[in-house]
């Protein structure tokens, strides 16, 4: 083995006696490998030494655990002032790309765990893709969450070696593939477990794979004659879940391909220019500030000192079984306590399904049962990390279980409520030791919802809380501390913006016309629906709730429901129907703009009003709370990101209009005039 | 200890520690919800939650399993695996017959008597459920030709060769329940103790009404507190023996027609053990553990024996392995508090009953002098047996001495004795003692 004699920071060079030179990426600055500016400099000057003394055979590969290449540096994307510059720098990493694609010698990527964005659209200018069949390896373009398609030449070579069906769908998707699907659609040559990888290096080198021929359907798709029925349809099925207005990139994606022409290098410079006009977007950069703050959460989680491994979950009801479900999914060890046994059946066959659908794998599955320990008699208790009451909202019950529960636990152990309407402080006054009491406020579904609150008090042990937030880290979750108040952070900021839906719906709006005027703002899922899903007993006990707290009145109409047991969604019945086929109406072409302004600008009044309140410690942990934990349009970036692009003074004015019109519940919050003072200063 | 000597000779002591089994699932003739390491583990994971050490704390796991699945080859190792007991820990499994879950449990006490390990779970674990179905020899021959075979003229020729007889199942767990030497079913060695020793069918059929009578008892006084519920990926919850009929009685049992020896023989389904799934499994301890841990002791494994007899009367093994125990005890009947007998067949517990009793049967079959005094049916079996049960042959050996350690602290009672027969010709008898080292002794 030599090296050459330059010195790199990112890469190793290695040229083996039989000619074969190997390039391994391990970035010195991360655990994880990315396409930084710096990487892909070295990358260049590597490719010349290559190119002036061919060897054998160039194999490309990964020094990081971890797995290959995650893509671009997205931390690089800020610094992006204009489309001009973006185009420079997608420019250079395709001509990287093609340099390596030109190269008269078999170029191998060897792939083991993440091979996204960037790095895949390296792997496929390698002429051979080998992956490890490891459970960890996925592969797949991610770009679309971040509101650009890939740039490097990843759209055509991934078009080339899958046809424009296959990788269309996942350019458009943003889904990763394990190895074996990457093996079948073509995307890769060979899938082996790890332990293969250099034989399988080997056997490619003695005798190349042939060329692989594309599908019938991938191959007609690709002639001009379909493309533009291919590309309608394509448009049909993004349009469902994504507005143009609001999410440009896959329409940007579709019709790039739709232009592609026979000239390579043309359709290289359509490439770059559609990217580098998407990651200049407000879109893109609000997403691209999505992903950060998702990182920033994360960062909340890692501390080194204990991790729970055995957790206890009492109560066997929705909440408390499904927590207990996601902890053994993720590989904790969890008793879970209900003197109904029928109901923790429930448990056991809900875990079941889950386990069925995530792991697949008949072993995992079983793993993840075996971890799941239905406890009546709640001997886990005593051996458990980590203790959380998930049973119903009711002080008095949950302080006599604490009360039961603590000479029990074990000296390290935290004890958590997942309570979402009852003071921490009330909680706690039971309690010997209540220093060690958190809230971990989980979302309904726990599957789907990245978020819990980690609620501390003033008397809250700090250890305590940055180890409830590693727990929800190591569980997959994103932890965001908030501050012990009524209805802590998303609670507290959707309340009123489902009271004020309700209330439009007294006035005679229909709940159609006012879930529309939400989802074109960009919300997931409108505030009727929503209080459907949620439950609309469960919104009324809320609503009372904040009631007490801030003032607020309880719509009748919400009371009139729930006593007619029209609970919602779980009913059948509550401001829709959902008994029968759901029904399509339709909203009718125009929607006044004022009932979205109503419902947003009370949900922003009181994201004003949070901050200024301290619920959670800045800014951006309240946009990035708000958006994972509520869905909010997360191509705004949030709501205070929202109010700095609409500007401060421009909301308090539509506010104050709004207070003439409608009263009190529209005063804007005291907290807008540091925010416009903030957006005054140059 | 004036009268007894401990059998694990110079050994140290064995404790129970906790015990736990899960309910006996009838088999329904088809593969039940659970498999054999499901049900062990099941338990296990129930009975280790409660323990104030860690699954990864125990020395080793030893289960005993008659017929595991094709995939649970060494089956104690998969459910210490699955059980959390680390990678580090060893595990065998062990295979008597019916004397499996008992021959685990004599093991692991001889592990802990001399010192090689301080914590073991023992116990069986059995889904006759899920014996595996087999294809006749004939057909796996032309199965493994097919497989060689080159051409289609050749696989043509084959398929040719093809006759009903290659799709008749072999049916494992009957294939088990023969004797391969004397090549009698056990239902028919059952049948040779009744003419040998003139039970009638009316007296087996009582004696079946009463082993229900006895369980439906047991189960309405919360007696059978050892039972951890299972918890099928389905949703269902299992938590009672499903086997128990309370609606039992002599005329129903009289309607039975003979099972094993038709038209004319006397053993029916209904006074043989039923087919069932499930597991025990014990925690046993050294004296060191039991300070370290602070572990509460429920009683002391004493002693315990195997015998070899004619395969045909593999029935009467209880009466060949307990006298050999009581006399290395120096131990009489009288001295014994309650008795477990496990129900393979009720002929063969009515058998077992008659030969103890017996002069002759003592001196031709046991070289001794004379008989033992008569074993009280009142002290016997008293929470019902395999009839009303089931008896999943790997873990009834463990099951009965889990439940007469139960019966002797309900009753504030010292010794027990519980013994089994095993197919092929055998029987295993152990000794418990309950309480602690401060209890009934010294």
């Amino acid at each position: 083995m030599s090296s050459d004699n330059y010195s790199y920071r990112h890469w190793r060079s290695e040229r083996d006696e039989s000619g074969v030179v190997r390039l391994t990426l391990d970035r010195a600055d991360s655990g994880t490998n990315s396409l930084s500016q710096e990487v892909l400099g070295e990358l260049e000057q590597l490719l010349t030494v290559v190119e002036a003394t061919p060897p054998r055979a160039l194999v490309i590969c990964s020094g990081k655990r971890s797995g290959f290449i995650a893509g671009a540096d997205v931390n690089e994307f800020s610094a992006i002032s204009s489309p001009a510059a973006a185009l420079q720098l997608i420019r250079r990493g395709q001509e990287i790309m093609t340099r390596i694609e030109a190269l008269p010698l078999p170029t191998i990527a060897l792939i083991h765990g993440f091979c996204l964005g960037g790095g895949l659209e390296l792997a496929l200018a390698c002429r051979y893709r080998i992956v490890s069949i490891d459970p960890s390896t996925r592969l797949g373009f991610p770009e679309i969450q971040l509101g650009i398609h890939p740039g490097f030449g990843g759209t055509l070579r991934s078009i080339r070696q899958v046809g424009p069906l296959t990788a269309l769908e996942m350019m458009l998707t943003g889904r990763t593939l394990g190895a074996a699907q990457a093996r079948k659609i073509g995307l890769v040559d060979f899938a082996v477990p790890e332990r293969q990888l250099e034989n399988a290096l080997q056997g490619l080198l003695a005798k190349p794979p042939a060329i692989r021929q594309l599908p019938p359907a991938e191959r007609m798709a690709g002639l001009a004659l379909f493309r533009t029925p291919v590309a309608l349809f394509l448009r049909r099925n993004v349009a469902k879940k994504a507005d143009p207005r609001h999410y440009p990139a896959p329409y940007a994606l579709i019709d790039l391909w739709r232009g592609f022409r026979g000239d390579a290098a043309a359709n290289f410079t359509a490439e770059a220019g559609s990217v580098a006009r998407l990651i200049t977007t407000d879109s893109s950069r609000n997403l691209v500030r999505v992903f950060q703050l998702q990182e920033r959460l994360k960062s909340l989680g890692k501390i080194d000192s204990g991790r729970p491994q055995a957790v206890h979950v009492v109560g066997g009801g929705v909440m408390g079984g499904d927590i207990a479900i996601w902890c053994a999914l993720q590989g904790l060890t969890v008793t879970i306590q209900d003197l109904d046994k029928a109901r923790l059946g429930q448990v056991v066959k809900r875990g079941q399904a889950l386990f069925i659908r995530v792991l697949k794998e008949r072993r995992a599955i079983e793993a993840a049962l075996d971890r799941l320990l239905p406890d009546p008699a709640g001997h886990g208790v005593a051996r458990a990390d980590l203790v959380i009451e998930a049973i119903f909202e009711n002080a008095s019950a949950k302080q006599a279980l604490f009360t039961k529960l603590e000479p029990q636990l074990r000296p390290g152990a935290i004890l958590a409520s997942n309570t979402s309407s009852i003071p921490l402080e009330e909680l706690a006054e039971c309690l010997q030791r209540p220093e060690r009491l958190v809230g971990l406020h989980f979302f309904n579904p726990v599957d789907r919802m990245q978020l819990v609150e980690v609620v501390g008090m003033a008397s809250s042990d700090p250890e305590v809380l940055a180890r409830a937030a590693a727990f929800v880290l190591a569980i997959k979750r994103l932890p965001l501390p908030v501050r012990s108040s009524p209805g802590f952070l998303v609670n507290r900021v959707l309340m009123p913006y489902l009271l004020e839906a309700v209330t439009l719906v007294e006035e005679g709006v229909s709940p159609v016309v006012i879930d529309r005027a939400a989802t074109g703002f960009g919300m997931p899922l409108g505030p009727v629906r929503l209080a459907d899903a949620v439950g609309l007993d469960i919104c009324l006990s809320v609503a009372g709730i904040f009631a007490r707290h801030f003032a607020t009145k309880v719509p009748a109409r919400l009371q009139e429901l729930v006593a007619a047991g029209r609970l919602g969604r779980k009913s059948g019945l509550g401001f829709y129907d959902y008994r029968g086929k759901e029904s399509k109406a339709s909203p009718g072409n125009s929607i006044p703009a004022e009932i979205g302004d109503r419902i947003m600008l009370r949900l922003l009044n009181e994201a004003v009003a949070c901050r200024r309140e301290r619920v959670v410690a800045d800014s951006d942990l309240l946009d990035a709370g708000v958006i994972f934990g509520s869905g909010f349009a997360p191509f705004r970036g949030g709501p205070l990101q929202h109010i700095a692009a609409v500007g401060a003074t421009t909301c308090v004015a539509r506010l104050a209009e709004l207070e003439q019109k409608h009263g009190s519940r529209f005063t804007p919050d005291p907290g807008w005039q540091e925010l416009i003072r903030q957006q005054e200063k140059p | 200890m004036n009268n007894s000597r401990p059998a694990y000779i110079d050994g140290r002591r064995v404790y129970i520690i906790d015990t736990g089994r899960t309910p006996f699932l009838k088999a329904q003739g088809k593969p039940g919800p659970f498999r054999a390491s499901d049900l062990a583990v099941s338990v296990g994971k129930a009975l280790l939650a409660r323990q104030p050490f860690g699954p990864q704390a125990l020395d080793e796991l030893i289960i005993g399993c008659v017929i595991p699945g094709p995939d649970e080859v060494n089956i104690a190792r998969l459910v210490a695996l699955r059980l959390g007991c680390g990678k580090q820990m060893p595990a065998w499994t062990v295979q008597r017959n019916c004397g499996s879950g008992m021959q685990a449990i004599d093991s692991a006490a001889m592990s802990i008597a001399y010192d090689r390990a301080d914590l073991v779970l023992a116990g069986g674990t059995e889904a006759m459920s899920h014996a595996p179905v087999l294809l006749p020899p004939q057909a796996v021959a032309l199965l493994g030709d097919w497989r060689q075979a080159r051409s289609s003229a050749e696989k043509l020729r084959l398929l040719a060769r093809l006759r009903p007889a290659h799709f008749r199942p072999v049916f494992g767990l009957l294939q088990g329940l023969i004797d391969p030497v004397v090549n009698l079913s056990m239902g028919q060695t059952a049948e040779e103790l009744a003419r040998r020793f003139a039970i009638s069918r009316q007296e087996m059929d009582a004696f079946s009404v009463e082993s229900h009578r006895r369980l439906a008892h047991a189960e309405d006084q919360g007696w059978l507190g050892e039972i951890e519920p299972l918890y099928a990926p389905d949703g269902r919850v299992f938590d009672h023996d499903d086997g128990v009929r309370r609606d039992s009685s002599l005329e129903r049992l009289a309607r039975l027609k003979p099972a094993f020896d038709p038209p004319f023989g006397l053993v029916t389904a209904g006074n043989s053990a039923q087919v069932s799934d499930g597991a025990a499994l014990l925690l046993l301890a050294s004296a060191r553990a039991v300070r370290q841990y602070k572990l509460p002791v429920l009683g002391r494994i004493i002693d315990c024996t195997w015998a070899g007899l004619e395969p045909a009367q593999m029935g009467l093994g209880p009466v060949h392995a307990m006298a050999p125990l009581l006399l290395r005890q120096r131990l009489t009947p009288a001295e014994i508090d309650y008795w477990e007998i496990n129900e393979a067949f009720a002929a063969q517990v009515l058998a077992c009953q008659a030969a103890w009793q017996s002069d002759a049967y003592a001196r031709e079959e046991l070289g001794l002098e004379q008989g033992f005094s008569a074993i009280p049916p009142e002290r016997l079996n008293v929470d019902g047996g395999a009839v009303a049960l089931g008896h999943p042959v790997g873990s009834s050996g463990a099951r009965i001495v889990l439940h007469l350690l139960q019966i002797l602290q309900r009753n504030g009672a010292r010794r027990g004795l519980a013994s089994l027969c095993i197919g092929g010709g055998q029987g295993g008898a152990m000794l418990l003692e309950s309480g602690g080292e401060n209890g009934h002794e010294q």
